[in-house]
């Protein structure tokens, strides 16, 4: 059935169309004869032209009544590619093509509804988006709708992070939006009969300015049959003439957040919902060898399931849950494994083959021989991170409910279509009967990737019958999620006594190859990453491994400049060519008052620079030492930040300023010790996060760029907070930190003696 | 043992069976349906679960719930008067104090203890006070201008 609808299309080649508009053939819910007529209905009117490429969408009943009525717009990346990637399967019953990467739906009603797979953890951009469509299409903020992160719902994403959200999906609805600004527009001059150059959308209202005449989008859609592809020659308003892009717009749901409505995952409740908790191992890699549920399936209401190593209870309370968890007797194997004391010889030891984004990498310019020779000195230091949590402060978090054989999960996860693939691998179903949906959630930094919460409430709500949560403790999300992950980083380099580098040479094992290439323009160099096996289980953290790429680089460039008797600053100037880098640190620098900030004896500077992700930062901070006690108290943080054309500056700020404070933990004292396969501080009260109380000055310098595409800006401002404290530690002190964090048990005794002993 | 105790919320009175020595905050979420109230930590570390006892600050996953018995007890639920937001909610919003917003219950209930107890408090004053409250969003500058900013507004009526 699919191939013949796709058969049909192919009238439309060999022109690419990107954008098709179309009026909903949905028979109001009200007067609807069926259910299943519906449907069928959807499928028919659109079997003819490109329209059926959307008939897999249209046959969700959720989604036509979602909608009701109105005009419909989607951008398809490539109607070729969409069309051949139907093939064999059932046009009702597949997944969406992956090639509509966004679309949006007017209603009578003038509200405009907007679908994307992205969700929000915080990082405001179901508040950027809807400035987006709101630029674009003419229309106020306040009458747009975001529905996110709805498997059923919204195209296919591969997820939210990497800082793809502005790059790829801003673009992607700006083009929508603007598409159907423009469709609009001719529709209106054809009903008025007047020239279509003469017609504006301002506001929301179709408008004509000669003859007066205007009508609200909503009732312009009214009764309309449109079934066409528009060109993708459509103008974007250039950013010079932005009037809500650039501006900014409050969190656009910030109401339900400070009134405590809104609700997360973990507030979810539905009729009949049960609690459910799962038996964890003692260990990592512990495996289990018996276990007695008499004591705890004899509790009243409790359910105790167990499937292979599986072991979980639902209960109606949370508190029942966990008393019939700690009613379980278990008995498991351990294995040894390594602790966090040995960690980083572990890692040199351990290299492995990895394929993929994760294998091994190579970078070579010129001879790194070569360079070596040329310089008049040499440089080599061994740099470290230490495994650190993301912690976000909602836990892991899932609802799941399995009803007429489908299962849905309400879920925190930045991963939604992935947690949908998980779940329908794991219980064997098609992925059509699998629905996720992700409320906005407490907050991810690249901790929320994955589905573990979702498939131990859907085994727990299988077998109970009922609906079930599951929300992790704590201690939970701080042993069985996943970690940012430790690394060791070797860098050689050469400089000639003028302060040029000449050779670069870095190696990085475990941690990642994020941001691993230097910034810095040097002729020779040799850039390594080695994948190795980590005792604990790993993956994304807010900026990758570019935290770690940054601290080692730019922890050397400070050591090459003292070395050769240069100002750090100077030192990274000369070595660079990049005129946008240079940009960022020469704002911070004024800023900050770099070289003319007056310091007491117990202060230091640093400073730290880099590029990731289409963002570029420079970060110079002050710190001040406690020679007795030890401690070390970052007092002021400059960053200037540059991601081309800035869609909302306050969010913007807020991201920054959040990043720095996020980052400071990882920079002084965030580190997760293990020993015998267990955390040994998986509390808050033993693993330390930043406080008000570490609270530096922050300021924030933006540079707008409205000439250059917009990057995202949620991770890129972490990198260089923790080489600039370090390098600022030893500016105080004349001691060297070569490890994050920098000082877990405060200052090392070399650095508490007074500078003139 | 189960117990019929009477919890007095946002002004409204709940007569509940439950075991005494459940947490205040299970009860309120699972019982009461009040899930602005959040779970963040279980000890008492990050404030998520704040909620005032007779105006105080109070970590409801350690508070039994038979200690509150029949006290005044608002969470962030009954904050708000007649649709109108309190003047800290107010300045979180004006302020843009929140990223996630998962904490942001517990700053406000944290930060209008303070205002209770110090109408106009200085920067070191809200840090100390709001110390024991976790963002890992790192809104922390921005809570204690809200804080401020909310205590500003607060003179500012009761001049009026």
């Amino acid at each position: 059935m699919r191939e013949e609808i796709f058969g049909e299309t192919s009238c439309l080649e060999p022109e690419r169309y990107e954008l098709f508009a179309t009026s909903l053939p949905i028979i109001p819910t009200h007067h609807a004869p069926s259910r299943e007529g519906q449907d069928k209905s959807a499928v028919t009117a659109l079997a003819e032209g490109p329209l059926s490429a959307i008939a897999p969408l249209l046959t969700r009943r959720q989604f036509c009544q979602a909608l009701g009525a109105g005009l419909l717009v989607l951008l398809v990346r490539d109607v070729r590619a969409l069309q051949e990637s139907g093939g064999g399967q059932r046009a009702g019953a597949s997944p969406l093509p992956r090639e509509i990467s966004a679309w949006l739906h007017i209603g009578e009603d003038g509200v405009v509804t907007v679908y994307t797979g992205k969700v929000e953890v915080g990082q405001n951009i179901r508040t950027s988006l809807t400035q987006v469509v709101a630029e674009e299409l003419r229309v106020p903020v306040e009458r747009i709708r975001l529905v996110m992160g709805d498997t059923d719902l919204t195209p296919f994403d591969m997820g939210t992070f990497g800082s793809r959200t502005t790059p790829t999906m801003a673009a992607h609805l700006r083009r929508v939006a603007a598409a159907t600004r423009e469709l609009l527009c001719d529709l209106a001059a054809q009903q008025w009969k007047v020239e279509r150059a003469t017609v504006e959308i301002s506001e929301g209202t179709v408008r004509h300015a000669a003859s007066g005449r205007s009508q609200d989008i909503g009732a312009l859609t009214r009764g309309q049959k449109l079934a066409r592809p528009i060109p993708d020659t459509v103008a974007l308003t250039p950013p010079q003439q932005w009037r809500i892009l650039g501006t900014s717009v409050p969190k656009v749901n910030g109401r339900a957040f400070v009134t405590g409505e809104h609700r997360y995952t973990s507030d979810l409740k539905l009729p009949g919902m049960l609690y459910g908790k799962v038996l964890r191992p003692p260990a990592f890699g512990a495996t289990l060898v018996s276990v007695d549920t008499r004591e705890a399936e004899a509790l009243p209401g409790v359910i105790v399931v167990r499937e292979g190593d599986f072991v979980g209870v639902a209960a109606p309370s949370s508190e029942q849950a966990a008393r019939a968890l700690a009613a379980i007797r278990a008995e498991w194997k351990t294995t040894p494994q390594p602790s966090s004391r040995e960690i980083f010889e572990y890692l040199k030891r351990n290299e492995i083959e990895a394929q993929g984004w994760e294998g091994r990498s190579q970078h070579v310019v010129g001879s790194i021989e070569e360079g070596w020779r040329l310089a008049e000195k040499h440089f080599q230091q061994t740099y470290t991170v230490a495994y650190i949590a993301h912690a976000p402060l909602e836990p892991r978090a899932a609802v799941a409910e399995w009803k007429d054989g489908r299962l849905t999960v309400w879920t925190g996860t930045q991963r939604p279509f992935g947690v949908r693939s998980e779940l329908a691998r794991a219980f064997g179903l098609p992925e059509d009967r699998v629905r996720v949906i992700v409320p906005d959630t407490g907050s991810g930094y690249g901790g929320k990737h994955t589905g573990e919460a979702a498939l131990e409430a859907a085994r727990l709500a299988r077998a109970a019958g009922r609906p079930v949560k599951v929300v992790w403790t704590r201690e939970e999300e701080f042993t069985w999620a996943y970690f940012r992950p430790a690394g060791v980083i070797e860098v050689r380099s050469g400089v000639k006594a003028d302060g040029t580098i000449t050779a670069w040479e870095f190696h990085n094992y475990n941690s990642g190859a994020a941001a691993i290439r230097t910034p810095y323009a040097i002729p020779h160099q040799r850039i390594e990453f080695h994948p190795t096996r980590s005792p604990l289980r790993q993956g994304s953290y807010r900026a990758l491994a570019a935290t770690a790429n940054h601290f080692a680089r730019e922890t050397a460039m400070d050591e090459l400049a003292h070395m050769v008797g240069m100002d750090p600053l100077a030192f990274r100037l000369k070595n660079l060519t990049d005129e946008r880098l240079r940009a960022v640190l020469e704002a911070a620098a004024n800023r900050f008052g770099w070289g003319k900030v007056r310091l007491a004896s117990d202060r230091g500077v640093g400073l730290a620079a880099g590029l990731e992700k289409g963002g570029y930062v420079a970060t110079c901070v002050e710190i001040a030492v406690d020679r007795t006690s030890g401690d070390v108290k970052v007092v002021r943080v400059v960053t200037a930040f540059e991601c081309g054309a800035i869609l909302n500056p306050d969010h913007l700020r807020n991201q920054i300023e959040g990043a720095l404070v996020m980052g400071l933990g990882g920079a002084l004292f965030e580190a997760i010790e293990f020993e015998d396969g267990k955390i040994l501080n998986a509390r808050f009260s033993r693993y330390r996060v930043p406080r008000f109380s570490d609270l530096p000055q922050i300021e924030v310098v933006l540079l707008d760029r409205r000439d250059l595409p917009s990057a995202g800006a949620g991770e890129t401002p972490i990198v260089g907070i923790a080489p600039a404290i370090g390098n600022a530690i030893f500016h105080a002190t004349g001691v060297r930190r070569r490890s994050l964090p920098l000082v877990p048990h405060g200052l090392p005794l070399e650095a508490r003696r007074q500078p003139q002993d | 043992m189960r117990e019929v105790i009477e919890l007095h919320v946002n002004g409204v009175r709940h007569r509940i069976e439950v075991e005494p020595n459940r947490s205040l905050l299970s009860v309120l979420r699972e019982d009461l349906d009040l899930t602005g109230t959040k779970y963040g930590c279980g000890e008492g570390q990050c404030g998520a679960c704040t909620v005032l006892i007779e105006g105080r600050a109070v970590r409801s996953c350690i508070t039994p719930v038979h200690l509150v018995a029949s006290r005044p007890i608002t969470t962030i639920e009954g904050l708000a008067r007649g649709g109108r937001l309190h003047p800290l909610q107010e300045a979180f919003l004006e302020v843009g104090a929140l990223q996630c917003g998962y904490c942001t219950p517990g700053m406000i209930m944290t930060g209008v203890a303070l205002l209770a107890s110090n109408p106009e408090p200085s920067e070191a004053e809200i840090v100390r006070f709001m110390n024991g409250n976790i963002c890992r969003c790192g809104a922390y500058g921005r809570i204690i201008r809200a804080i401020q900013r909310a205590a500003q507004k607060m003179r500012e009526e009761g001049r009026r």
